[in-house]
């Protein structure tokens, strides 16, 4: 936390939670954020920065994002991916517990958060996992998780044995007040599918993946959630009749809400071309009317927040015949641009697609995250919306570079980054640095 | 979609991996030369030398003895050298990646990798990573393509049906999980021919088959051989009865089976064709595998022929003409 008293001026400040989209000054002092629009009496700021032409807006909420350590440092470390959340924007992290050793305890939980403190980057959170070793039979310690801070249990990819563990996890997972995230996947339709279960798969020979894969499991989901009254978050959802089934359950008044990747709103089943493994992801990128159901249903708020769902690789992992490559993008780092490229191409305005990577992903878990309203930790985005950068080395702050976007233009580039009123992250000799 | 990968900067053929993108005039090209090609084979001294100093390596993961016999001879009868490494017993059964096995054996200076794997894709990621100076040629990659049997059955057609363009020809079987029905579709459809129609239950279809593969659906035999010029049957794995594709091989053979009396519904003339190994008694009735109609022992020697012809195109395209017969 930064004692320093910080004023940020002549920024167009988006604030969705509130509804703000306006030229104001935004006031922080002690980490925290002490006024938006008019200066608090006495306020006498240590630094100034001037925010001409960009927009302020508050610090991305990125509900699915990896950071590899513990287990996995071939791949990415906690300071490595924390520092690339800071390069894309992102000041709270979501992490899914599935590390080695797996965050099914309070120790592993408060290990990440105690090395991502240290790093300073990003804010991080834990996901515990719902069953010990997230093998899908027995529960895991859920008060032990709770009180380690974790505010949401889930199994990540990984199957349950069967309903009745997903329904006792779902009841026991409430009795703690924690959220159950599920990435709705049924193995038996996945099967060894690698790529969506349509044209591009055939033509290919891929083994595909039905859209069924992702329904039955949401469609068991919502059964278990109409008769329990548990809330459930999906995951990653992909495809066009999983988030009308999500949207329908949602008309009927059931605690349930959902994500996707943001790859997912840009990439169909045509990425495959000719077996590009930076397309190989899971779930699959599906159809284009899938792609556009996705997007119809982030606007509408069906879809309530945009993930990373940031993956990164070591280069070797994606070295190898298709089927045999690992699944997964690098994604923090594209996050808010891509975001930004919906509300270009039309698919909802900026206030809208900014809720979506901030105050949408914090009201699903109750963090107190998202929003530039006085009293609440200074934690900001300031970017240039109008700034474009080529995806390449140098710019580029993951350990993974496993993007499809390797080498593409991209517009929206963010400025600054600032956890706690710290600035964490500062691109080039910009007009911030000066300060 | 790997035209790219396949030509080089001057649009000459570099890699053989998959039908798909190649023009109708390089197919033809390519039975034309194996028609030269054929007729080496007839003769007592059987080689030419026009991969004389050349290195092929038959690199194949994924065992089969009698695709990899056809390359090795082809590559002989060119006087090509050829290496045959069987990957299924060596390197990466010792934790070697494919890239590992791809350069070392690249380091022996070699012309050409032959490349069967199990993995759709896998000869195109080689083809990817190889040198320049390397060119790939797909024996077969999951269920993907393997377009020199495609080309060695499009040979065996033109030989015995000349023009494609009046051809009905019925895909028998198991399409989902078959590279050759993939590469045998799309070769049809380039070569213009009439109808192209697969004849399957549906659990052996990929999705959307008429879209996605360019054929027209039956799930019924008599109607799918109905007047059809050319059938072609698929091999049936034993794994399918256990993956719940199927019930049993009786009552696929009882469906799906090729019978001397299914056969008559087709054209009097209809020649029957499999990629082989059969199963005799599953997909097809020993009656009709040795019959008059069948000409699948001609598909195993116009394979070399083929394979001659792809090989020789694919290392000499540069260079104008085919000398062929010339000795």
């Amino acid at each position: 936390m930064s004692a320093e008293r910080i004023a940020i001026l002549n920024g167009r400040v988006v604030d969705p939670a509130s509804g703000t989209d306006a030229v104001v000054p935004v006031y922080l002092a002690d980490g925290a954020v002490a006024a938006v629009g008019s200066r608090p009496d006495g306020f006498a700021a240590d630094r100034e920065l001037d925010a001409a032409g960009l927009v302020v807006c508050p610090g991305l909420v990125d509900i699915c994002a990896r950071l590899r350590e513990p287990g996995q440092e071939h791949k990415g470390t906690i300071l490595s991916e924390t520092r690339a959340a800071a390069a894309g924007g992102i000041t709270t992290l979501l992490c899914p517990p599935d590390t080695d050793p797996i965050a099914d305890t309070p120790a592993v939980a408060r290990l990440i958060r105690s090395r991502a403190q240290r790093a300073g980057f990003a804010k991080v959170e834990i996901m515990g996992a719902m069953t010990r070793d997230l093998a899908g039979k027995e529960l895991s310690q859920m008060y032990a998780l709770r009180d380690a801070g974790c505010r949401a249990v889930t199994n990540a990819q990984f199957p349950l044995a069967n309903a009745l563990v997903l329904r006792r996890a779902m009841e026991y997972a409430a009795t703690c007040g924690l959220v159950v995230v599920v990435r709705p996947d049924e193995p038996s339709l996945r099967g060894t599918g690698c790529v969506h279960e349509g044209a591009v798969g055939a033509r290919l020979g891929l083994p595909g993946i039905p859209v069924t894969a992702e329904t039955v499991a949401v469609a068991q989901v919502l059964a278990l959630v109409e008769e329990t009254g548990v809330q459930v978050h999906f995951g990653q959802l992909s495809s066009a009749r999983a988030v009308e089934m999500v949207a329908q359950a949602r008309v009927r008044g059931h605690p349930v809400s959902a994500d996707v990747a943001i790859h997912h709103l840009h990439l169909t089943e045509d990425a495959l071309g000719g077996f590009d493994a930076h397309a190989h992801v899971q779930p699959p990128f599906r159809a284009g009317g899938d792609r556009l159901a996705l997007r119809r249903a982030l606007a509408a708020g069906v879809v309530g927040a945009v993930c990373s769902d940031h993956q990164p690789h070591e280069l070797d992992a994606k070295l190898d015949a298709f089927p045999s490559t690992e699944s997964g993008v690098a994604a923090m780092e594209l996050l808010l641009p891509l975001t930004l490229k919906l509300a270009e191409e039309g698919e909802l305005d900026l206030a809208t697609a900014l809720a979506r990577l901030s105050c949408g992903p914090a009201d699903i878990f109750g963090m107190p995250v998202g929003r530039l309203a006085a009293g609440r930790s200074a934690d900001l985005c300031i970017f240039d919306p109008a700034a474009v950068w080529k995806v390449e080395q140098g710019q580029w702050q993951s350990n993974g570079r496993n993007t499809p976007y390797w080498g593409q233009s991209l517009k929206g580039r963010v400025v600054a980054t600032l956890v706690a009123g710290e600035v964490v992250y500062r691109s080039g000799p910009s007009v911030i640095g000066a300060g | 979609m790997s035209d790219s990968l396949q030509f080089d900067r001057s649009g000459r053929l570099r890699h053989f991996l998959t039908l798909e993108g190649l023009p109708r005039d390089l197919l033809v090209r390519i039975m034309d030369t194996a028609e030269s090609f054929a007729s080496v084979t007839e003769q007592q001294v059987k080689k030419v030398p026009l991969l004389r100093g050349k290195t092929v390596v038959n690199l194949f993961f994924e065992n089969s003895t009698r695709t990899r016999t056809t390359f090795e001879l082809a590559a002989k009868r060119l006087s090509a050298d050829v290496l045959n490494v069987n990957i299924a017993t060596s390197a990466t059964s010792k934790g070697e990646s494919l890239l590992d096995t791809i350069r070392n054996i690249e380091a022996m200076r070699v012309d050409m990798f032959v490349v069967r794997h199990a993995e759709s894709g896998a000869a195109h990621f080689i083809a990817g990573h190889v040198q320049p100076h390397i060119s790939v040629l797909n024996a077969g990659d999951g269920r993907h393509s393997h377009p020199t049997q495609a080309m060695l059955d499009m040979f065996t057609i033109r030989r015995h049906k000349g023009d494609f363009s009046r051809l009905k020809v019925a895909i028998v079987g198991d399409v989902l999980h078959s590279r050759v029905a993939r590469s045998e579709i799309l070769a049809l459809n380039t070569l213009g021919a009439r109808e192209v129609r697969v004849v399957a239950p549906r659990t052996l279809l990929p999705a959307a088959a008429t879209e996605s593969l360019g054929v027209r659906v039956y799930h019924d035999l008599d109607q799918g051989l109905a007047g059809v010029d050319v059938i072609i049957m698929l091999r049936l794995q034993r794994e399918r009865m256990t993956g719940a594709f199927l019930p049993s091989e009786h009552e696929y053979f009882e469906r799906f089976g090729l019978t001397e009396a299914r056969l008559a519904k087709a054209a009097p003339d209809v020649i029957v064709m499999h990629p082989g190994p059969i199963n005799r008694g599953v997909e097809i009735d020993s009656r009709v595998a040795d019959g008059p109609h069948s000409v699948i022992l001609q598909q195993v020697s116009n394979g070399i022929a083929v394979r001659m012809a792809i090989m020789s195109l694919v290392l000499r395209g540069s260079e104008e003409g085919y000398p062929g017969v010339a000795i």
